[in-house]
């Protein structure tokens, strides 16, 4: 193929956040402590430009680039602008946060928006090659990010953990890959459909490849059984590193599943469909039962994505274009609620105070009550309360697997979240209800302040007009 | 059988037998160069397959640069074997359960019935004076080059991790300025006292 600027044009964004990562690392270099925070407002308008470019290079139809490793689809812009809007979010929370622990550092930004271009390849990866070498460039700027609290020993030994745990999952991928290649002879996803559904491939092998690869992914989602990093990483990396990292990964999560299971091995949705079913049940079961035992908000909150992972698996299982739209608008509303609800907790941290435990949020109305209006709405989003927006994509998910005659596997999420809404509620009790621990006066930035201001109208927003989101992911999938 | 075939049995058994004693030698050091032996036995596999240049990639950057930097670590670095080895035997029936059902897995799903001869024909020879390396290159810089961009990302990414997260400026640290050192001057070191003569005490 013929490669100029027109016919780049799908891999516009990309390209942008390369070349901008690239020379803000070199910029940085230049920098002294006092102009530092100039490598964050170029990384925020990095992140601008590739929305702005993955706006201009949108459309309904479906492009393949670079020998077929490469696709541009509506899926993926919406995935896309998600992704970047969220990261952008998690962007401006850590600023505080790092200038508090003294660790604004320009790499932070950099590995940063490299682990965002990681998510960016997943999502418009078409072929095993391209999904697997974005995985690993997104996990190991998300290792780096984890240990970059160099003088803490929890955050170098969750870095340890996470590492070796996803260098295990990255090897299950890799084998199972290796499979189902050694089956068809294809890498490119719909090749490799297309090999599958001619009946050509060698079932048992396909198979034996089809639960490597569940189980990779469930990894690096962090579902149930195979969630032990998830409260460990969460606890342990520093709180504006958890946010980045139970955010915006769990849309590249997605778009990873989506690729692998529906894009590649579609016509298995049979052998998948009982897989996610395992695993959407363990997790939601687990993650709730055990949040409610956890005394560290951040080992909470981990406990609830494993739940919300589960959610999201029901979408996927259900195998039609509504359980996928509604899982993602799932994964999309739950890493923007993600990414408020650790938003907060880095607004309460201070020079030499790391906000962490659940009582550290006891009395917050007293000290600031627009900020503890804006973490009952993410937690009420969380619990899935009407009117926010949790409330609307959990109700999506429970109708996309209640038309494919699943009602029992409705009821158990039913039943979950009803346990699941005892920890988000004891959280907005304690804000309100209980007498401060901590008196100190919250100071946070401007940009800080009007972020989290969206972040949290928006849980309300979308919760109130959901339409518009639900319309977009519905068009991903229509065309 | 035939020669190659000969060969690759040779091969593969020393590679076993290389990989076992990796797995259960004492002392490290043995243990890398077990290693070594594993990858000179599995380059001599490639080779077979007619894959050159992955088979002297291996050597060069495995044997070459990944474990003499890995005998130079196992060296500088005072670990406590004992203590390493304290949890091998505790975990070895566990493991070697795992192992056994990985390998019976494994023999029924690739194993010859389906990955044999008659299954998957082997490819026709290449004419002589096909180069390897050259194809490899046009695959790479044509058919994938979107792969081989991301991996040097993930290069770049490596590099940025690592000196981000060694790279420290310590006050207690001893270091060389040569800027300094070649501008320094005899009377900045050596200062020249007058003084009396000192009487024997």
């Amino acid at each position: 193929m013929e490669y100029n600027l027109a016919s780049l044009q799908p891999a516009l964004p990309e390209i942008f956040l390369l070349s901008a990562a690239c020379l803000i690392l070199v910029i940085d270099l230049f920098l002294t402590e006092r102009t530092r925070l100039l490598t964050y407002g170029l990384s925020l308008a990095a992140l601008a430009g590739a929305v702005a470019l993955t706006l201009y290079a949108a459309g309904p139809e479906r492009e393949i680039l670079f020998h077929g490793s490469f696709v541009r689809d509506p899926m993926s812009d919406v995935l896309k602008i998600g992704l970047l809007l969220i990261s952008l979010f998690a962007f401006v929370y850590a600023k505080d946060y790092l200038i508090e622990l003294d660790i604004l550092r320009g790499e932070y930004y950099v590995l940063g928006l490299f682990g965002v271009l990681g998510m960016l390849v997943m999502i418009s990866a078409n072929s095993f090659l391209t999904v697997y070498l974005g995985l690993e460039l997104l996990a190991l700027c998300l290792y780096a990010l984890v240990a970059f609290h160099r003088d803490s020993g929890a955050g170098a030994e969750a870095a340890m953990k996470y590492f070796v745990l996803g260098a295990l999952a990255s090897g299950m991928l890799l084998y199972g890959i290796s499979m189902v290649y050694g089956a068809t002879g294809q890498l490119t996803f719909p090749e490799v459909a297309g090999v599958i559904a001619g009946g050509d491939a060698d079932q048992t092998v396909l198979v034996f490849g089809l639960v490597f690869i569940v189980v990779g992914v469930s990894f690096k989602f962090g579902a149930v059984p195979f969630h032990m990093w998830v409260p460990d990483v969460y606890q342990g990396a520093p709180t504006s590193v958890t946010l980045f990292l139970g955010s915006a990964p769990k849309i590249a999560a997605f778009a990873l599943t989506m690729r692998l299971l529906v894009d590649g091995m579609g016509s298995l949705v049979e052998q998948w469909q009982n897989m996610l079913i395992i695993l959407a049940v363990l997790s939601m079961a687990l993650g709730n039962v055990v949040a409610i035992a956890q005394s560290n908000v951040k080992r909470m909150l981990a406990y609830s994505t494993i739940s919300h992972v589960g959610f999201i698996f029901l979408g996927l299982l259900a195998g039609t274009d509504k359980g996928y739209t509604a899982a993602m608008f799932y994964a999309i509303t739950y890493a923007l609620t993600a990414a408020g609800g650790f938003g907060v907790i880095t607004m309460l941290c201070r020079k030499g105070f790391d906000a962490e435990n659940l009582h550290d949020l006891k009395g917050l109305n007293d000290r600031s009550p627009w900020l503890a209006f804006m973490m009952l709405l993410i937690m009420f989003s969380m619990a899935g309360v009407p009117p926010t927006v949790g409330f609307f994509a959990k109700l999506f998910v429970l109708d996309a697997v209640i038309s494919v005659d699943m009602v029992w596997l409705a009821l158990v999420a039913v039943f979950f979240s009803i346990i699941g809404a005892f920890y988000y509620i004891r959280a907005v009790k304690m804000m309100y209800f209980d007498k401060p621990i901590d008196t100190a006066p919250l100071a946070a930035s401007m940009d800080t302040q009007v972020m989290m201001s969206i972040n949290g109208l928006a849980m309300l927003g979308f919760g109130l007009f959901p339409a518009a989101l639900l319309g977009t992911c519905r068009a991903a999938f229509s065309g | 059988m035939s020669f190659e075939k000969f060969l690759f049995y040779v091969f593969a058994a020393i590679l076993v037998f290389a990989a076992v004693m990796v797995i259960t030698r004492k002392n490290p050091v043995h243990s890398a160069l077990f290693l070594v032996l594993a990858f000179f036995n599995s380059a001599g596999l490639w080779m077979l397959a007619e894959a050159e240049f992955l088979a002297i990639a291996l050597v060069l950057v495995y044997v070459g640069a990944v474990m003499v930097l890995f005998l130079f670590v196992v060296m500088m670095l005072d670990i406590n074997i004992a203590e390493l080895r304290a949890g091998f035997v505790r975990n070895a029936p566990v493991a070697i359960l795992v192992a056994i059902a990985m390998v019976i897995e494994l023999v029924i799903v690739v194993g010859p019935q389906r990955f044999g001869l008659d299954e998957v024909a082997a490819p026709a020879a290449k004419p002589a004076g096909y180069s390897n390396t050259e194809e490899l290159g046009l695959a790479l810089f044509t058919q994938h080059l979107y792969a081989f961009e991301i991996a040097a990302v993930i290069l770049l990414v490596g590099i940025v991790a690592a000196i981000g997260l060694t790279m420290r400026r310590r006050p207690d640290t001893k270091s060389q300025d040569p800027s300094r050192q070649v501008t320094v001057k005899a009377k900045d070191r050596l200062r020249v006292i007058k003084m009396d003569a000192e009487e024997k005490a």
